[in-house]
């Protein structure tokens, strides 16, 4: 039946920006805050409280703009969407629908099958978060929260250009780490930082006109993103198989049950009765606010590939996963500053550092120890202070507990042993006591020499150079 | 009269603005709507055809805050008025469900 | 004469030079409210108790010196819907019944700043929407002059707390004529300054894009003395305008020779009452013998104003007003079922008839379908009245009218019919889709006893040309008068 049919989606993804500030007054945006601790009159809609614009906001909407291949819009003002609901404190949302910041950027993503295609972004607002609900089961009512309220957001909404979950992550994926390379918010869809709605639709394939479209709200991973496009679409079609009409409506996604339901009820009207906001004055964007911002635009992934190619001699492949996050291209690059060792830095990182955050299920984002301790463990190895498989050793406790590799090689007596008569005295007992493995050697069996090395270290519990120990034994067994 | 004002549209604007109205108080309502609108339907008389909206009482622009938090706890002040509070928050019905 | 019957400006005089203490100044004013507020129901609240205590916290702070400007010690009032950190503040409503500001409105502060002393809150029309000061849920205010007649609003509580010298000024506000015709109604003197003029933070929107705190007093000095101390430039609104020229009583000159004054026609028309026109006339005869150039001249569109104002003020309110919803603050109904039924039944209760009738109104305006039709049509109608003041004050300093059609109504005369009480804010309205700044005098009293308003308007910023015509038509004669000393009240 799929076959038939060609999904349609198009995505609104909310941002919450990285401001220090709400967005029209002085409160914190931190996290983990008591109840209500920020807030203030205007961000709890208290009688006689005025909106005063956070001018970081309106230059972060611009940045990612900009980054989107935008147009800025030069004159806009902010308008006001008129509901009532507990979270929303003065029950309308200060928000942009006339005249939205941005407007036709596009963002160009690759395919499964390395094709590319360009998913057009129709426009940017910029708008203040709700405040959030608690629902108390105890006395069956909901406990408002106002510490979020005001938060500034960006709603990015794309043009229904994407026709499979897929092309819905690879856009997510591709616009999160544009956010996060300018430093405009972090992005994280478990916290809440990006939200994405889906708009889908389904029509016969060949068809021009669009489908009814619904929207999917309460999309918290990647994973129920993906879950919730194939339920959904499969919901359409066989609605549509059946005979019967998909309902324009907004559907909850409840991921523990795998299922949507509708979110309508006869209160809500959906008729926002948006007009320009009378407390908030417009916004001109000048020519050279814009060269500004430019200006202060960062190095993109794309053009971090061709540098760390070109610059540090690393491979496409490695260039391409320490730019997959922009904490480990940031960790890379201040590195390198302090070791000047691009591509052993870049070795710890695609190595150890992968297996281990794989191994503990982290992201990238969640390394904890800093780039100048591997700068001084690479200057270890090195200089021979140790040898390769303590600096394993000391990765991991680096790793895990963020040691200073420098005193807990000193603290733990961790040093290469580099005293060649106690090594001498190891080597001729590892040979005494091993009558069979030297006569193997001797027979022409070379690997033997092998576990000889290894007992050597064993007795050297792991502090002598591998390939000193192996070159004394062959000056041993040669004798 | 011009305008006229049916009972959904009564009941309609009644669940927009969140107004519950009596029979009564819904009679006078559509009475006083249609004359207003009647009144307000001399606009129509006016070529605004070229004419930009005003929605300020002046041209002003770019008025903005930088971005430093100025405000310190206010869940003390977030909370004086509240007909009812538990936990820091502000009770209110439930809304999911 | 009793310390009540002195203007703001020469009770601070006589503060300063400790002719009387601040105490004793206030404690007269607490006196007149005891003796004559039953009568005109000017106060929601007032706390005496506090009042003294500040009183003797002014005094000291004079006495060291750190207070020394003209109405540092002056006892004032203010509308009830200008925020007052831990004094009520009602909105002349049932929803705000028990509200206690968090915070006091910025220019409250500049006036305690300069070391007025507040009296207490004054009776408006609830939410400030209405021309009577009868839609107030703590009782209809009453005309000093007669009270048997309308304040006038929705500072009508402002208004004649200062005519029947229950304080000396007060702070109203004005979003459609709130200030100037309850001031024509009471015979004092209010200024609607510049939008922008004053901060707006902490006054209780109506019409955000339209309201303004104004000064109202006796006369036009105290007026542009209190007008002084409440201009500035708040960075906590940022309709808030920067303006340097802002010492006002600078303009109290009486000179108006070469002053070009232009009478709209279309202010004269058949819905003036025929005393109103007569006395309005005499006073700008006066004006002209004064040495002002005073013609006749089409304004254009008059008609249009009180339709445009009523959708743009509707829609805007409808908005300002949803957070008024039995949640945060305010009234919450008792019983409910569920959330949307408690939003119902609260906002249902707790707002009285007249603002349902505007947050209907305002709400229908902006729905899906109407918006373009009143909403938007109303925004460029708006653009359409301003080109009309444009093109008269390139010609005028000043446009001269009356401030309202007629004298103050009876009470209960209005409420029967909305439609005619909003025809009368013909003459002010306009003044507040256009920003600029108007002030009304007092010239004159109709056969019953009844003052009679002139107003004054000029182009936005041009408070001081307003202000010094006011001033110079003041000083021409005595049509200031008391009710107390007319024995109108006791």
């Amino acid at each position: 039946m799929g076959k038939e049919y060609e999904t349609v989606i198009g995505l609104e993804v909310h941002v919450e920006l990285a401001t220090k500030t709400k967005i029209f007054c002085g409160c914190t945006t931190a996290f983990g805050g008591a109840t209500n601790a920020h807030t203030c009159p205007v961000c709890t809609g208290m009688p006689g409280s005025l909106p005063v614009l956070n001018q970081q906001v309106v230059e972060y909407a611009m940045a990612v703009g900009l980054a989107l291949d935008c147009e800025i819009t030069r004159d806009f003002k902010f308008d006001r969407k008129n509901y009532f609901y507990p979270d929303n404190p003065q029950n309308y949302q200060i928000s942009q629908l006339y005249f939205p910041i941005c407007r036709n950027g596009k963002i160009e993503i690759e395919a499964e099958d390395g094709q590319k295609k360009q998913i057009g972004i129709h426009e940017i607002h910029m708008e203040e978060d709700a405040g959030k609900l608690v629902h108390d089961e105890r006395e069956d009512c909901s406990i408002i929260d106002f510490n979020r309220s005001g938060v500034p957001l960006i709603e990015i909404v794309s043009e229904p250009d994407m026709r499979t979950s897929e092309e819905v992550i690879a856009y997510l994926d591709k616009l999160r780490l544009i956010i996060q390379y300018l430093g405009a918010s972090d992005c994280k869809l478990q916290e809440g930082s990006m939200r994405a709605d889906v708009n889908l639709s389904v029509r016969r394939a060949g068809e021009k006109e669009y489908g009814t479209r619904t929207e999917m709200k309460n999309l918290n991973s990647f994973k129920a993103i993906a879950r919730a496009i194939e339920h959904e679409a499969n919901r359409q079609m066989d609605l549509l198989a059946s005979g019967e009409a998909v309902i324009q409506e907004t559907r909850r996604w409840d991921d523990a049950r795998g299922c949507s339901y509708a979110m309508r009820s006869k209160e809500d009207a959906k008729d926002y009765r948006y007009f320009p906001d009378p407390d908030l004055v417009p916004v001109h964007i000048s020519d050279a606010w814009i060269a500004e911002v430019k200006a202060r635009q960062p190095e993109f992934r794309t053009e971090k590939i061709m540098r760390y190619q070109e610059e540090f001699g690393l491979p496409y492949y490695d260039a391409e996963i320490l730019t997959g996050s922009k904490k480990l291209a940031d960790f890379f690059e201040s590195a390198v500053t302090v070791s000047q060792k691009p591509k052993k830095v870049s070795n710890w990182l695609m190595g150890e550092t992968m297996r281990l955050l794989r191994e503990q299920n982290m992201e990238a984002d969640e390394i904890r120890f800093s780039p100048k301790h591997l700068a001084e463990l690479i200057h270890l190895t090195d200089a021979g202070v140790i040898n390769s498989t303590v600096a394993k050793e000391v990765f991991e406790e680096m790793f895990r507990n963020d040691v200073d590799p420098k005193q807990y090689v000193e603290e733990k007596g961790l040093m290469t042993v580099n005293d060649e008569s106690a090594l001498r005295g190891v080597v001729s007992q590892v040979i005494k006591e091993n009558p069979k493995s030297v006569e193997d050697y001797r027979g022409g069996k070379e690997k033997a020499i092998g576990f000889l090395v290894g007992q050597t270290m064993k007795a050297m519990k792991g502090k002598a150079n591998p390939e000193s120990v192996h070159q004394m034994l062959k000056e041993f067994l040669a004798q | 009269m011009a305008n006229m004002i049916s009972d959904e549209t009564i009941a309609y604007v009644g669940i927009l603005a969140k107004l519950e109205l009596s029979g009564e108080e819904k009679e006078r309502a559509k009475k006083d709507m249609e004359e207003m609108l009647d009144y307000m339907d001399q606009l129509n008389e006016l070529d605004t055809s070229d004419t930009e909206p005003m929605s300020h009482a002046f041209f002003m622009q770019n008025v903005f805050r930088k971005d430093v938090v100025t405000n310190g706890d206010g869940s003390k002040d977030t909370l004086a008025n509240a007909p009812e509070k538990k936990d820091g928050g502000i009770k209110a019905p439930k809304t999911i469900g | 004469m009793s310390l009540t019957g002195f203007t703001a400006l020469e009770l601070g005089k006589k503060i300063k030079v400790r002719e009387v203490s601040v105490k004793e100044t206030a404690a007269a004013f607490l006196a007149a409210i005891r003796n004559r507020d039953q009568t005109t129901n000017s106060f929601i609240t007032v706390d005496e108790e506090q009042v003294l205590k500040r009183a003797e916290l002014v005094q000291t702070q004079i006495d060291n010196g750190s207070l020394c400007g003209p109405l540092a010690g002056v006892p004032m009032a203010v509308k009830d819907n200008i925020c007052t950190k831990g004094i009520k503040t009602t909105c002349g409503s049932k929803m705000l019944d028990q509200f206690l500001p968090t915070y006091t409105a910025e220019a409250v502060r500049n006036l305690e700043c300069a070391g007025a002393v507040l009296l207490g809150k004054t009776n408006m029309d609830e939410f400030a929407m209405g021309s009577t000061t009868e839609a107030s849920y703590y009782g209809a205010a009453r005309n000093p002059w007669n009270e048997r007649h309308v304040t006038g609003g929705s500072s009508g509580g402002s208004c004649a707390a200062v005519a029947a010298e229950e304080c000396p000024f007060s702070l109203g506000s004005d979003t459609g004529g709130s200030i100037r015709q309850p001031s024509s109604f009471c015979g004092v003197t209010g200024i609607k300054p510049t939008y922008g003029t004053v901060s707006r933070y902490g006054l209780i929107a109506y019409g955000s894009s339209l309201d303004q705190i104004g000064p109202i007093a006796k006369n036009v000095s105290d007026c542009a003395a209190v007008l002084e101390v409440i201009s500035s430039w708040d960075q906590k609104d940022s309709t808030s305008i920067q303006r340097r020229d802002l010492d006002f009583t600078s303009a109290l000159l009486d000179d108006v020779a070469g002053m070009k004054i232009g009478i709209p026609r279309d202010y004269f028309d058949d819905g003036l009452d025929a005393e109103v026109r007569a006395a309005v006339l005499e006073a700008a005869d006066i004006l002209k013998e004064r040495g002002a150039q005073v013609e006749w001249f089409d304004l254009g569109l008059v008609k249009y104003a009180v339709p445009a104002y009523y959708v743009i003020a509707c829609a805007e309110a409808s908005s300002n007003l949803a957070r008024f919803d039995g949640v945060k603050y305010g009234y919450r109904t008792g019983e409910y079922e569920g959330l949307h039924h408690m939003y119902k039944k609260s906002r249902s209760e707790g707002f009285g008839l007249e603002v349902k009738r505007r947050i209907m109104l305002g709400s229908f305006v902006l729905s899906s379908g109407y918006y373009d039709a009143y909403y938007l049509k109303a925004l460029k109608t708006r653009t359409l009245l301003k080109q009309e003041f444009d093109k008269a004050f390139a010609i005028y300093d000043v446009i001269l009218g009356p401030t309202a059609p007629s004298t103050a109504p009876a009470l209960g005369s209005s409420l029967e019919d909305p439609m005619k009480m909003y025809l009368g804010d013909i003459y002010t309205v306009s003044v507040n889709l256009a920003g600029l700044p108007g002030i009304s005098v007092p010239c004159g009293t109709d056969s019953k006893g009844l003052p009679i308003g002139m107003q004054l308007i000029g182009d936005c910023f041009q408070e001081k040309k307003i202000i010094r015509a006011a001033y110079a038509f003041e000083q021409s004669g005595t049509y200031r008068r008391s009710p107390l000393a007319c024995g109108a009240i006791e």
